[in-house]
């Protein structure tokens, strides 16, 4: 069972309705004890890193979700504020993030480009990962994003993208996978990457 | 490089997708469950889905529909019509959409815009007006008044004020819709629409008088919008002919216009 962390700001529902249109068997989950019996965690994400982490912080679930991705190697799936809540900082807010990953979260330069980036944009990958079997080396998602990661470790990047300047679009680092697109909201190219995760979670792949 | 979006639209009324023209006069299409997937497997960059009669007879959005629409799909969805509080907007995104379209109400009481921005994030609002070219004067300086209602009460406002105040309160995107130019399949009212994408600076949409693939290449060459809304040319029996996504997209590539690839086999394995 792979559980999509529920919170109030989150879009846990669209997630849920991707992974069952695959047949992957889900569901939204805010408790401890629920989260403690999982195959595999997603965090979705939208809104700011700010509201994503005092949510967090108030369902008194993020021990369990540490314990299980940090300490157990759950496979883990962040998704838009979902990758950025991993870093140490927010520029969004100047908030304090999880900090699983070391690196920050930093915003577009408004006189580049317009903000928020709303869209469909390319990652190109950089390198090769099972997440993305089935993918071409770059292929389109829907990004709704103003800020973006920086990590410190270059070699955790797994895509990039161009908007005003290049920025890291998906991390791979131990179990966690995250990327600032959104997976569930984008075509079958985005089911794939579930479904593939999906198969990780069952340690099919 | 970030692509321009095609966004189809609906009008819902009863879960069913009707077609009006000029505000009334509305036919019926098909179920929005079916109309949605269609448009989905048809590679639509993304839905927006209107409950036209929500506001009318004084009721919330029709949940149920925007629960069905959203389990068929995968690319971004946005809900309008009926939403009138933060409670609304919560509703309607637990039931699966990503994005929230908020016109009159946004007129009424400006500061749901900002109340909506900081509970769900700005990307979540988008403000949608309804403009009419009334002619230049010291009171609409742009040309183009904004109206609310169905386009039955005029404000006095002027659009690109009103676009720039928007922006101002935390909307995510503006999306302009030409009262002109709505249901005459005659083009994009271009003037205003690249009156408010250079007075802004987040992503403006397009909206009404698209009849044909070449109105999009004109909104897309002779304006900075982000994205254009297209429906008649879609599925309405009432025009001359429809397009499909890829003939549009087609002939958008043809004129360089940076689009989402089309992609040849859009089924999964599971």
């Amino acid at each position: 069972m792979i559980g999509v962390i529920d919170y109030k700001a989150g879009n846990g529902p669209s997630v849920l309705n991707a992974l069952n249109n695959l047949n992957i068997e889900a569901s939204l989950v805010s408790t401890s004890e629920q989260i403690e019996g999982l195959s595999a965690i997603i965090l979705p994400g939208v809104g700011s890193a700010e509201a994503t982490v005092s949510s967090l912080k108030e369902m008194n679930c993020l021990n369990a979700i540490e314990h299980m991705v940090l300490n157990r190697g759950l496979p883990f799936m962040g998704i838009c504020i979902g990758l950025q809540v991993l870093f140490e900082h927010s520029e969004e807010g100047d908030v304090d993030c999880l900090g699983w990953i070391h690196g920050s979260v930093k915003k577009f330069s408004e006189r580049a480009v317009r903000v928020p980036q709303i869209g469909w944009n390319e990652a190109c990958f950089t390198q090769s990962h099972p997440i993305l079997n089935g993918l071409n080396k770059s292929e389109y998602f829907y990004f709704v994003n103003s800020y973006y990661v920086e990590p410190n470790d270059k070699s955790i990047i797994l895509a990039e993208t161009e908007y005003g300047g290049k920025f890291c679009s998906m991390i791979s680092y131990k179990n966690i996978i995250a990327s600032q697109f959104h997976i569930e909201k984008s075509g079958v190219v985005g089911l794939k990457i579930l479904r593939n995760f999906g198969l990780i979670a069952g340690g099919n792949l | 490089m970030i692509t321009k979006r095609l966004i189809a639209c609906f009008d819902v009324m009863n879960g069913r997708v009707t077609k009006a023209q000029n505000f009334q006069d509305n036919i019926d299409i098909d179920d929005a469950e079916v109309i949605a997937e269609k448009m989905y497997n048809d590679q639509i960059d993304e839905i927006v889905f209107y409950d036209i009669t929500a506001s009318l007879q004084k009721r919330p959005t029709d949940l149920d529909t925007v629960r069905r629409v959203a389990k068929k799909v995968f690319v971004p969805f946005t809900v309008g019509g009926g939403i009138s509080s933060l409670n609304d907007m919560y509703e309607v995104l637990k039931a699966g959409a990503e994005k929230i379209s908020i016109d009159s109400m946004a007129v009424r009481k400006p500061s749901i815009i900002t109340e909506g921005a900081l509970a769900f994030g700005k990307q979540c609002i988008v403000l949608s007006m309804q403009v009419k070219n009334v002619g230049k004067s010291n009171k609409i300086p742009s040309g183009y008044e904004i109206a609310i209602d169905g386009a039955r009460v005029f404000t006095g406002m002027d659009a690109v004020e009103w676009a720039i105040r928007g922006e101002g309160l935390g909307a995510g995107e503006i999306c302009v819709n030409s009262i002109d130019g709505d249901g005459t399949h005659a083009g994009y009212d271009i003037e205003i629409t690249s009156q408010i994408a250079t007075a802004v600076n987040i992503p403006v949409i397009a909206s009404g008088g698209a009849g044909n693939p070449k109105h999009l290449v004109d909104v897309f060459t002779k304006t900075d919008v982000s994205a254009a809304i297209i429906s008649s040319m879609l599925y309405s029996p009432r025009i001359k002919r429809n397009y499909s996504v890829k003939e549009i997209k087609e002939k958008l590539s043809l004129s360089n216009v940076p689009i989402r690839p089309w992609i040849i086999d859009y089924t999964i394995s599971i």
